[in-house]
Order: C-alpha cells, then structure tokens, then sequence
C-alpha cells in the first residue's frame, strides 16, 4: 500500500514486469497510473506490502540506489526553468560524470538542435517532453518510467516518441508508459495494465 | 512486573515529592537574608528550568536522533519526541512566568533583555516552531523525519544558553547550587528543598510524558479504523 | 562531495544571475527595508551608529529569508525535484553547494545593506570594514542554517509562512553574535566570545547538514 496524507493513493497492486519490455499503465484520472510509476521510481515511499525493482527492495533497499537505475518523465516540468536546454543537460552530464560531448549526440536525436540555447520555460509542452527525453538518454538508465508522455503531443510528436521507446526497448532497457487512451496504448505495446482506484483490475498481452 | 510497578507508582510518588516541596519550601525553610520570603520561589524555578531545558528538550533530541538512527528508528520515537517537546513548551511558559514573577520585586521589570531570560524565551519558540512543523506534514514518515532533525537543530540552542551567563554576565544570577570550582552555596533545608524540588519536578515530566504518549497512541488507533473505511471507499472505484 | 557542490552552487548562481532576481527585488527590498527601520526609529537616533550593527542584521535577516525560500523553490517544482533525484548526487555535496550559493548571495546583498548602514544610518567606515570578517562568518553561518531550514519546510502546508517560525528563533543567537562583533569592531571591546560563538554555530550547522541532508531530501 502507498498512503499520502492518510489516503490510499495504491493499494493490493500484484504485479510483475519483465525486464526489456515495454508496458502501458493505464486507467481513468485518479487510478493511481502517476502514483504507481512514482512508486516504481523510489519518488514515494511503499507503506506496507513487498515491492522489488531493479534488485532494489522497496522497504528495506537503498532508495537513492534505486534512483540512480530509473530514468523518469513526469507531466510537470523537470527542469530548471531559468537554464537553457544546454546548461540543463551540462548539469545532469555533470552530474553523471558523463562527457559533455555527449549533449550535441542527444540534442540531435530529440530534435532540438535549434533550440539548444533556448531557456527552458521559452520551450513549448512538447519540446519540454524532448528536453526530457534527451535527459533520459543522457542517463541511460535501466529501467524508463514516463507518466503521460503523450499529453499536449500533435501525431508527429506522438510517432518521433514511439519510434524513439521502440529503439530504447530495443538496446534492452525496460519502459513503463502512462497513458490514458487504452486503443492506442494497445497499438503501442505488447502489455497494457490497467489501473482503477488503486489497483490491478486488467490487463492484456 | 518491577516496569508496572514502577509506572504505578510513578504518580502517587510526584504528588508526594511535589507536596513536600510545596510544605518545606513554602513553611518550613525560613527567608533568605537578602531576598526574604522571594527566595521560596527559587525552589520551584530552577527545577522547572532544569526540566524544561534539560530533561524535556533533551528527552525531545534524544529521541529525535534514535528516530534519525536506522537501528532505532520507529514512529514510537517520533512519538516520544513530539510528546516530550509539548511537555517542554509547558515548562518552558512555566520557567518564564515563575522567572518574571521572580523578577519583578528583584529587578523591577517583568521582563529583561537577559542573556539566560532571553535564550529560553528562544528555545521557547523554537518548541512552537517545532509543533507547527509537525502540524504542517500529514505524511507521518516525512513528518517524523523533518521533525526530529528540527529537535536536532533546536538542541544545538541548549549549550548556547548554558554558557550564556558566564559568558555575557548580564542581570541573571550566576551559578546558584555549585561555583565554578563546585563548591555548595545553599546549606541545610534550603539543600534538601531544592533536591526534592528537582527530583519531584523531574518526576513530573515523565508522568505527563506517559499521560501525552497514552493519548497520542489512542488517536493514532482511532485514525488506523479511519483508514480501513477511506481503503474501502478506495477500493469501491475499481469495482467494475 | 566537494565537486557536488560545486556543481550545484555554480548552477544556483548561474539561475540568479539569468534570473536577476537578487539585483531587482532582494537588494531593493533591502535597501527600502534599511531606510524604514531609519524612519522608525525617529529623526532624533535614525544617524545613530549605534543602532547601525543591529538595523544591519535585522534586515539582513528579512532578506535571508528571502533568498532562503528561492533557494528552495528552485528545486521545489515536483517535475525537478524528480529528475534531479535521479541524478543521485551527494546530498551532502547538494547542501554544502546551497549553502555556498546563499551565502555568495548574502554576502553580495551584505555589502549593498553595509554601504547603506554607512551612509543613512551614519555608521563609522572604518568600524564597518573592520567587522568585514565577522559579517562574512555570520552570513555564512545563516546561509547553512538556512539552508537546512529551507529544506526542512519545502513542500509542506504554508511552507512561506512557516519558514520564518522555524528560522528566527535560531537565528537569534547568530544576530546576538554578529551584532556583538560588529558593535566591538565599531567601538572597540572583546571580540573573542562572539568569534567562538559564530565559528561553532558555522561549523555545527554545516556538520548537521551534511550528516542530515539527505534525510530532508528523502522527504
């Protein structure tokens, strides 16, 4: 169980995900699709029950390990506004002692080559979805948990992600997807899940 | 059966340490020299300072850090924390008004920028700010947590105001029990009212500690039924 | 730990200069705070130097508090404070670099907030540059208290509000220490016991924060 503030945001979720897949999570708003993710993620703490990821105990582990192995994409802005997608992603590179080079390979491949010097609240919803994107490939982690990736995106914003997950998946890392449209989430992947108040009611291979 | 007994006790023998202070302190140690009939509130004021500063607020950090401890950590020590930190804004209003009270005949004013007056006055806020930070987080982990570094922080106050009177030699008295090369300045019955005094309200701490800590763990138990029928409303929106 | 806090205080410093908020609102609000508390004491002491070290301080404090709950909103955003958490830096690394940013930027505002004491509240010039050091040290430590302050109220009910609850009492004995020192510098006397004073509170607030840090940031 997952409790905020004395409310069950999870509650009785059994689940399994097979590393190197790609699963949508999806349900109406409130399901508990962002809470579930943030719990995959070590962003909430797991109040009763056993949970794994990454080999990583959810009560008992190392939190910050855990972290360190997940890539996340909220909904929200998960930059510095005030920094431009350059000095944003110098500052993760930094962080992970990664070549700074390799911000130029990132850039390009999300498509924001002409938006390199740009500060990161000038960035439209869906250029803000390709900062985040380029930090997570930045990252490399092993497991990618973006909730709601798809919101504010126009078709070809939706193709350049999938296209982009398929090759993530590809290289061997796992991705869990939020979504609310259960059809296309259906089109997008081998596994749906789906979530209502709190729990695991459904599911598709 | 000695910890049950104990506990039993534990009331019946503060009211009779309290009592005895009360008697000894109020007819039969007789007036001071200097201050005459001033000094009975001395047996009350250093003790209830003791406890507010020492025993209370250093219940409150201890338990703070076995809570930051892993091998200790459990919301009992959370518990105790936040209960020995309401206790010590209790004697700390306490030390202050029987100080001021004090005060007014020897000084002339109820209050005085003091180094010792003012430093508890401090920490006397920091024990609000400590129960205001607990109010702010309904998240018992995170509330646990932030409180008991707080505790920590406000800790770091308490030697400050040790060494205040030695080091800022303002209107507060100095050392009152032992000087500085530990020799006794108060003789006879005045002695043994003060040790009472100070056993007695030490006592009295835990007592209320016990009584605080009861009432915390029956509303917490309240809350748990709360959380069984909000889980069931929870779970009544997956029903398909 | 000490290329963590590098990296964060470069970065906190680098949002501040792009953002200007210091220069535009902070320094101005100290300034304007500096001429009220001339105003309040009266035309007959507002040229009291004598009020200087203390009128100094107390806005120093406001303006702390400040530059303390923009520190925090920084990374308070729930989108950042998520992908930075996986990062995984050094939470010790994290404070000591906030702490450093606040504390670059308390000293920028101190000399602004002393030049002020100097000229409209006719405070001695060469009593303020004497108390330079001492001024630093007591920024410095509130910078690191506050720091932990900060992160202490992010993201909880009525965190502004409940900021300066938390801090002023425990900046208190840092406005003793530094209005003591600075009054000695000004007119002469024993500096010593608010040296100790300052000098233990700057290193028992940065021992604390970078033991406890990442125990906030769990939060």
């Amino acid at each position: 169980m997952v409790l905020k503030n004395g409310f069950p945001l999870l509650s009785g979720v059994d689940l399994d995900i097979e590393g190197g897949s790609l699963s949508v999570v999806t349900g109406a708003n409130g399901a508990g699709k962002t809470s579930l993710l943030r719990l995959l993620a070590g962003l909430v703490a797991l109040t009763s029950g056993e949970a794994s990821v990454a080999g990583v105990d959810l009560r008992a582990g190392d939190l910050r390990q855990l972290r360190r192995r997940v890539g996340w994409l909220g909904h929200e802005g998960s930059f510095y506004d005030d920094l431009s997608v350059r000095e944003n992603l110098v500052f993760a590179a930094r962080a992970l002692e990664r070549p700074v080079s390799d911000i130029e390979n990132v850039v390009g491949r999300v498509g924001l080559e002409h938006r390199i010097d740009t500060t990161t609240k000038q960035l439209s919803a869906g250029q803000r979805r390709r900062l985040g994107l380029a930090w997570l490939l930045l990252r490399r982690p092993q497991l990618w948990l973006l909730d709601e990736p798809y919101a504010s995106l126009d078709d070809a914003g939706r193709t350049f992600f999938d296209d982009l997950l398929a090759d993530v998946v590809a290289g061997g890392a796992t991705v869990v997807v939020s979504a609310h449209d259960p059809l296309r989430s259906a089109e997008l992947a081998p596994r749906t899940i789906l979530l209502a108040g709190g729990r695991v009611v459904g599911g598709a291979r | 059966m000695m910890k049950q007994l104990s506990q039993r006790l534990l009331g019946p023998v503060t009211l009779v340490l309290l009592g005895l202070t009360f008697w000894l302190g109020l007819w039969v140690t007789p007036p001071d020299k200097v201050q005459g009939n001033l000094v009975r509130l001395l047996y009350v004021h250093p003790a209830i300072a003791w406890v507010a500063l020492y025993v209370s607020f250093g219940t409150a950090t201890i338990a703070s850090g076995l809570y930051l401890w892993k091998r200790t950590r459990s919301l009992t020590m959370d518990r105790i924390a936040h209960c020995a930190m309401e206790v010590s804004v209790v004697f700390i209003v306490l030390t202050l008004v029987t100080g001021s009270i004090w005060g007014r005949p020897t000084w002339g004013v109820w209050w005085a920028w003091d180094a010792r007056l003012t430093s508890t006055a401090i920490l006397g806020v920091l024990a609000l700010g400590y129960l205001a930070l607990r109010r702010a987080n309904d998240d018992p982990t995170l509330r646990a947590r932030r409180s008991a570094v707080f505790a920590i922080l406000s800790a770091i106050n308490v030697p400050i105001i040790h060494f205040s009177v030695q080091w800022w030699k303002t209107l507060h008295q100095g050392a009152t029990v032992f000087t500085s090369s530990r020799q006794v300045l108060v003789h006879g019955v005045m002695a043994w009212t003060l040790l009472i005094s100070f056993v007695g309200f030490t006592l009295l701490f835990f007592w209320l500690l016990r009584a605080r800590y009861r009432l915390e763990v029956e509303r917490e138990e309240s809350s748990a039924a709360t959380l069984d029928e909000v889980l069931a409303a929870r779970r009544s929106e997956g029903a398909l | 730990m000490i290329r963590t806090a590098l990296l964060v205080c470069a970065k906190d410093l680098r949002i501040e200069a792009r953002s200007r908020v210091l220069l535009w609102q902070v320094v101005p609000f100290g300034v304007m705070a500096l001429l009220l508390s001339g105003l309040a004491l009266g035309p007959a002491h507002a040229g009291s130097s004598s009020a200087g070290p203390g009128l100094f301080y107390l806005v120093s404090l406001f303006v702390a508090l400040l530059m303390i709950n923009r520190s925090q909103g920084i990374e308070s955003t729930p989108g950042t404070k998520a992908s930075v958490a996986t990062l995984g830096l050094d939470p010790a690394g994290v404070f000591l670099g906030k702490s450093l940013a606040l504390a670059v930027e308390l000293w920028i505002t101190g000399v602004v907030l002393l030049a002020g004491a100097v000229l409209v509240l006719h405070t001695a010039l060469h009593g303020a540059v004497l108390a330079l050091p001492s001024i630093g040290v007591t920024l410095a430590a509130i910078a690191a208290a506050g720091t932990l302050y900060g992160a202490l109220t992010t993201g909880g009910e009525g965190a502004a509000t409940l900021l300066p609850v938390l801090t002023l009492p425990a900046f208190a004995p840092l406005l003793i220490a530094g209005e003591r020192s600075f009054s000695a510098a000004l007119h002469g006397g024993t500096l010593w016991e608010w040296w100790v004073i300052l000098v233990v509170a700057l290193v028992a607030y940065l021992a604390v924060g970078i033991l406890l840090y990442g125990v906030l940031e769990e939060s």
